[in-house]
């Protein structure tokens, strides 16, 4: 976002008061910190297999225990941080990029938004996960054909909320001073309609992030994820799954880490939107 | 007209006609908010338009520049015919004469867009100025207005709603317009700070031979920039004239009741009725004079035949049988 000093140091002082924003940046914070520092704070190699210490319960060695390979389940939920992170990441910018564009566009050009809000719509009228697991399954299962499901399942929820935010704008009164002046569409959507989107947009996109990681785990889960042995927090629940009863502790660790992942970021969001919305809000 | 000088800006029979959804579902209803308006103006001069809200001023501001198309009619720029055929590109080529000033000091910057982009909005579309070209010219806009020259990298949402203003009519001026079409700029201002800008507009129109076309709902704000006024009501122009003519010998009763409905500081004077009722509805709109259901003087006459504006004194025309 385009601001000045003054207008940055007041919005990061807002945030840094705001309690909801300070603990999901704190828990963000540390996600981050594990997937950047993953090969330091993993004692062990993530894939590698030790029959010999197949089923320990978390202990001083093993501190979430290990699995039916004798992998260290610690040190897959760190490294599956990296993974976690990297499909919410780009799914975030993915939709969001092209959600923007799409948004602004339909805003701009109301004959091409019928059409368009119509293919947004049918879309939508899928749930999110059932259309990731269909493009998935037709792409392979590799991450970037997760990303790439997730991005186009999320794509018409932010186009929704650009072009809204979008609609309010071009009714403004400086639309009309640049179309006096002679603006294109293409300008009045790159330097008017997108700067004044950008705060539902970036909230919007926090919770792309969340739903993102919450979605991998579920394909993961389904088995149409990133294939085994790669460690993602869906992978290691799903092949935990078998042996749940027994050994219960592969289940939970990643699956606390995904709440705190989803929490975290839902946290960051709320606190971006208390701050950002409303967005015109004139601070004298 | 007896200008023999070429208009600036010439409006013939306009008429806007925005089709409106009808509550009951059937046929949309045509809302005239612009009905067979006709005016001139020439170079160096300020017309003044008055009337009520929804009167239909803005919307003549708007066609005026091109920001909307008419239903019907003509509308000639610096000779140039900017409705009709090759419309489109008439207008093109007059765009960096005419300007416009707008009603909101708060919509009219782009809260995202530092002061000195949105002073400099017009080169840049325009094109064709390098960098420093560009800065100077920032500065020196800022300093024709009267602001200082720091404000330039500062945002909209830092300033007062008369220093926006003046931020706007620095936009206005950045390309060295001849024309500016002012929307109501004042009357989002308090009284003090309305009279600077309006002030600052008689400057800026003596400085560069600047023409108005100043949209305005209050007499006074008009009587003190304008040299000719004109009056609207319910999309019509009801009366144009000289200042003088006008504000001193009113000939339309809607221009004599407008203008008695200006508080004066003076306990002796009698006080005529003010007008009854209200501006009548414009959707479908009756024949015959608009105002004829609230005229003290109205006719049948008035009521089924639409007056045409006649000249009644030197440049002064009214559109009353009765005058």
């Amino acid at each position: 976002m385009q601001l000045n000093p003054r207008q940055r140091y007041r919005l990061l002082r807002k945030l840094a008061r705001h309690r909801s924003f300070r603990i999901g940046f704190f828990i963000v914070a540390i996600l981050v910190l594990a997937a950047v520092l993953a090969p330091l704070i993993a004692q062990y190699d993530p894939i590698a297999m030790r029959i010999r210490f197949r089923f320990r319960p978390p202990q001083a060695a093993f501190p979430f225990g290990t699995d039916q390979f004798g992998r260290d389940v610690f040190s897959r939920v760190v490294y599956g941080t990296r993974l976690s992170l990297w499909i919410g990441l780009a799914t975030a910018l993915a939709s969001g990029v092209f959600g923007a564009f799409l948004g602004v566009l339909s805003a701009q050009y109301r004959r091409f938004d019928a059409l368009l809000m119509r293919v947004m719509d049918a879309l939508m009228a899928v749930p999110a996960i059932l259309l990731a697991i269909g493009l998935t399954a037709a792409l392979g299962p590799h991450t970037s054909s997760v990303i790439i499901a997730l991005s186009v399942a999320y794509i018409p929820r932010t186009a929704r909320i650009v072009r809204g935010s979008a609609l309010v704008t071009r009714e403004l009164e400086f639309i009309e001073a640049a179309r006096v002046a002679g603006a294109s569409g293409l300008r009045i959507m790159l330097k008017h309609l997108l700067p004044n989107a950008m705060g539902p947009l970036l909230v919007q996109s926090t919770f792309v992030f969340a739903y993102a990681i919450l979605a991998e785990a579920a394909l993961s889960f389904l088995g149409v994820g990133p294939s085994p042995p790669t460690p993602s927090w869906g992978n290691i629940i799903s092949e935990g799954r078998d042996h749940s009863v027994q050994a219960w502790w592969i289940m939970l660790f990643p699956g606390i880490a995904i709440s705190l992942a989803t929490l975290g970021m839902n946290l960051l969001g709320d606190g971006l939107r208390d701050v950002l919305d409303p967005r015109l809000k004139v601070e004298t | 007209m007896n200008n023999l000088a070429a208009p600036i800006a010439g409006v013939r029979d306009l008429v806007k006609i925005f089709p409106v959804k009808s509550d009951s579902g059937g046929a949309p209803l045509q809302l005239h908010a612009v009905n067979q308006v006709g005016f001139d103006i020439s170079a160096g001069e300020t017309l003044g338009l008055v009337g009520e809200s929804g009167s239909g001023k803005s919307t003549i501001g708007r066609l005026l520049v091109g920001l909307i198309p008419p239903t019907r009619g003509h509308v000639e720029l610096f000779g140039e015919a900017i409705t009709g055929k090759d419309g489109a590109r008439h207008l093109s080529n007059v765009r960096r004469r005419l300007q416009f000033v707008f009603q909101d000091p708060y919509g009219s910057l782009n809260p995202r867009m530092r002061v000195d982009d949105c002073i400099a909005e017009p080169l840049d579309i325009a094109g064709s100025v390098s960098r420093k070209e560009r800065a100077d010219r920032i500065i020196e806009l800022l300093e024709i207005v009267g602001l200082p020259r720091s404000c330039g990298d500062r945002y909209p949402h830092e300033f007062s709603g008369g220093q926006r203003q003046r931020i706007g009519i620095a936009r206005a001026l950045a390309l060295r317009p001849e024309f500016i079409v002012c929307d109501e700029p004042v009357s989002a201002l308090d009284v003090s700070m309305q009279a600077q800008i309006v002030n600052l507009l008689l400057d800026l129109q003596e400085k560069f031979g600047l023409s108005y076309l100043f949209i305005a709902h209050d007499l006074a704000v008009v009587r003190s920039i304008a040299r000719r006024v004109a009056v609207m009501y319910a999309g019509s122009i009801v009366e144009q004239g000289p200042r003088g003519d006008i504000y001193r010998a009113p000939k339309h009763p809607y221009t004599q009741a407008l203008l008695d409905a200006v508080p004066r500081p003076d306990p002796e004077r009698q006080r005529k009725p003010t007008l009854g009722g209200e501006i009548p509805s414009i959707l479908n709109p009756l024949p015959g004079c608009a105002f004829a259901m609230r005229c003290p003087l109205a006719t049948d006459r008035c009521r089924n035949e639409r007056p045409m504006p006649r000249e009644v004194g030197s440049a002064h025309l009214v559109a009353c049988h009765l005058a």
